[in-house]
């Protein structure tokens, strides 16, 4: 993928570009390459996985995407903009939920609009809606410390999804869950993004994981972190895991993500489906 | 309250995790109270039963029977025994002591908690400040005294001022702790939701650290207690600890030991409204409940 990059779509621009992205960290013993040449364009309502082995930089990319680190050289933009901060448009699922453990569960997910200095009415119309999307409408007065991990994934996404934002950006969600937990939950959050609309960066470790939500999965490989293949996964939706084609999807991205082991040969977008 | 185990559906949880089923756990609950109590009598009875036979054994005339001592208190407390210049003194010698235990106190609180925010909120000021603090935190606050008595005179200004020290020490290390370990997860969590400045500080910074505030003010306020006799041994005429110094002077243990147990028992009911005011804003955080 170049930077005068293929363009997809024909009326909108992207809604996130990163074009020649490198990122290094200082530290005393010198410095540390984590991601270099960086180009991807993701378009407003796709569902994109970004998938890795440990230590491929997945996960700097989205907390640059987030603003919560700068890159080195090259840039991100959102809606045309260089992101700089962290900021409301784009909406963060932590793996460790990141909940305010002090608040209710209701307080938590009114907690963007309330700072958006919204009238309380309106704040507890907003909370209240986006409870009852993820069935937690009998636990808003339980706090954090008396929910399970499932239940407070739910909150940490009603949380971004009460802050009306465009694009959700999840970070290893659902990898401290169970496996039952975790399915069920990639379910609802299938659901939601059908109803919402939005576009999701996942950032996962499991080929399973984003075969079964994704609408394309950047493999990315390791030392330092690049992109390393983009496929479209074309399967309809709901996804059936024992089927012939979402099988031979998954073994051609995990053959892509095991020939990274290997110090790596780029290769163009393959298209798997 | 236990974590729940992973429940994969909300409903599913309602049956194991709801409101709990109301009046047989309120009498075990009774039950558990009760045999908490009684558990935590056995030693002190235990103690003043040695005590008695102690003092019949050995026949000593300097330490007073444990009878002696609770005519002295109810003495102390109402009156009508020995009529003498302790009678019924009990409620001046504990409202000045109450005001200077808790003037230090506040005072600790007021000037250590903003400044512990400041200096976990500002290297700068911590570059500034750390090195005289952590230089003047192991002097003992009794060698104060003389300076202390210098500064205040001879009188209750001294005593406020040692209980001041012995509690700003705690409370302000407390705060700077707590802000100072202020979750970055969190913090990056308020940012995203658009949550910045003030705002930050005043929605995440302060209940992040309030745990650690809760337990500096209840270190701080234990050695408020513990300073107020030696804050009263500078010379004033009222006060627990002016009781204790005057019993010595006296020779009269009874008031000695009475003028204790009122400072213990005073110090320990106060820590309990404490307890009762951190169980009650900390209620979101179990491992915080004491």
């Amino acid at each position: 993928m170049s930077d005068i990059a293929p363009q997809k779509t024909e009326h909108h621009p992207p809604i996130i570009r990163i074009a020649g992205l490198s990122k290094s960290f200082q530290s005393e013993t010198g410095s540390f390459q984590a991601l270099r040449g960086i180009d991807l364009d993701i378009d407003k309502g796709e569902f994109v996985c970004l998938l890795g082995a440990s230590g491929c930089g997945k996960s700097t990319l989205l907390r640059i995407i987030a603003g919560f680190e700068t890159a080195s050289e090259g840039t991100a933009s959102v809606f045309d903009r260089p992101v700089e901060a962290p900021g409301p448009d784009r909406g963060i699922v932590f793996q460790d939920y990141a909940l305010f453990p002090w608040l209710t569960v209701h307080e938590n997910i009114a907690f963007g609009p309330k700072h958006a200095g919204m009238s309380a009415k309106e704040v507890k119309r907003i909370a209240d809606k986006f409870t009852e999307m993820v069935g937690l409408t009998e636990f808003i007065h339980h706090f954090p410390s008396q929910l399970s991990g499932g239940m407070k994934q739910r909150v940490a996404i009603a949380r971004v999804l009460a802050n009306d934002t465009d694009i959700l950006l999840m970070d290893e969600p659902f990898g401290a869950l169970d496996a039952l937990t975790r399915a069920k939950l990639q379910e609802e959050l299938l659901d939601i993004w059908q109803q919402t609309k939005l576009t999701v960066i996942f950032v996962t470790h499991s080929v399973e994981e984003a075969v079964v939500l994704a609408d394309r999965i950047v493999v990315m490989s390791a030392g330092p972190g690049r992109v390393d293949c983009d496929m479209t996964v074309d399967l309809p939706r709901p996804r059936d895991v024992s089927s012939e084609p979402f099988n031979a999807i998954r073994r051609t991205v995990a053959e892509r993500l095991s020939s990274n082991l290997a110090p790596g040969r780029r290769l163009t977008a393959g298209d798997a489906a | 309250m236990a974590n729940e185990v992973n429940t994969t559906t909300p409903s599913e949880t309602v049956a194991s995790g709801g409101t709990p089923p109301a009046q047989p756990a309120f009498g075990r609950a009774v039950a558990r109270r009760l045999r908490k109590i009684g558990l935590g009598l056995i030693f002190p009875l235990a103690l003043i039963g040695f005590w008695e036979f102690m003092v019949r054994w050995t026949g000593t005339r300097l330490i007073p029977p444990p009878g002696d001592v609770l005519t002295m208190m109810w003495d102390f407390a109402f009156g009508g025994i020995y009529e003498d210049a302790f009678s019924a003194s009990l409620p001046i010698h504990l409202w000045v002591s109450l005001q200077r235990v808790y003037g230090g106190f506040l005072a600790a609180a007021l000037i250590g908690i903003p400044l512990g925010v400041a200096l976990g909120r500002s290297p700068l000021l911590r570059a500034m400040l750390d090195p005289t603090l952590s230089l003047l935190r192991p002097v003992p606050v009794t060698a104060w005294l003389p300076l202390s008595m210098i500064f205040f005179g001879l009188g209750p200004k001294s005593a406020v001022f040692l209980v001041f020290l012995g509690a700003f020490y705690p409370i302000l290390l407390n705060t700077v702790f707590g802000v100072k370990s202020v979750d970055e997860r969190l913090l990056e969590a308020a940012a995203m939701l658009g949550c910045k400045g003030s705002q930050l500080f005043r929605s995440v910074v302060l209940p992040a650290a309030t745990p650690s505030i809760f337990n500096g003010l209840r270190l701080g306020h234990g050695f408020a207690w513990i300073l107020i006799v030696v804050g009263e041994m500078t010379g004033v005429p009222e006060g627990l600890g002016a009781v204790i110094m005057d019993g010595r002077t006296l020779s009269r243990t009874d008031l000695v030991i009475t003028g204790m147990i009122v400072i213990g028992v005073t110090g320990f009911l106060s820590d309990r409204l404490i307890v009762l005011l951190n169980n009650r804003l900390l209620r979101w955080s179990p491992q915080h409940h004491v």
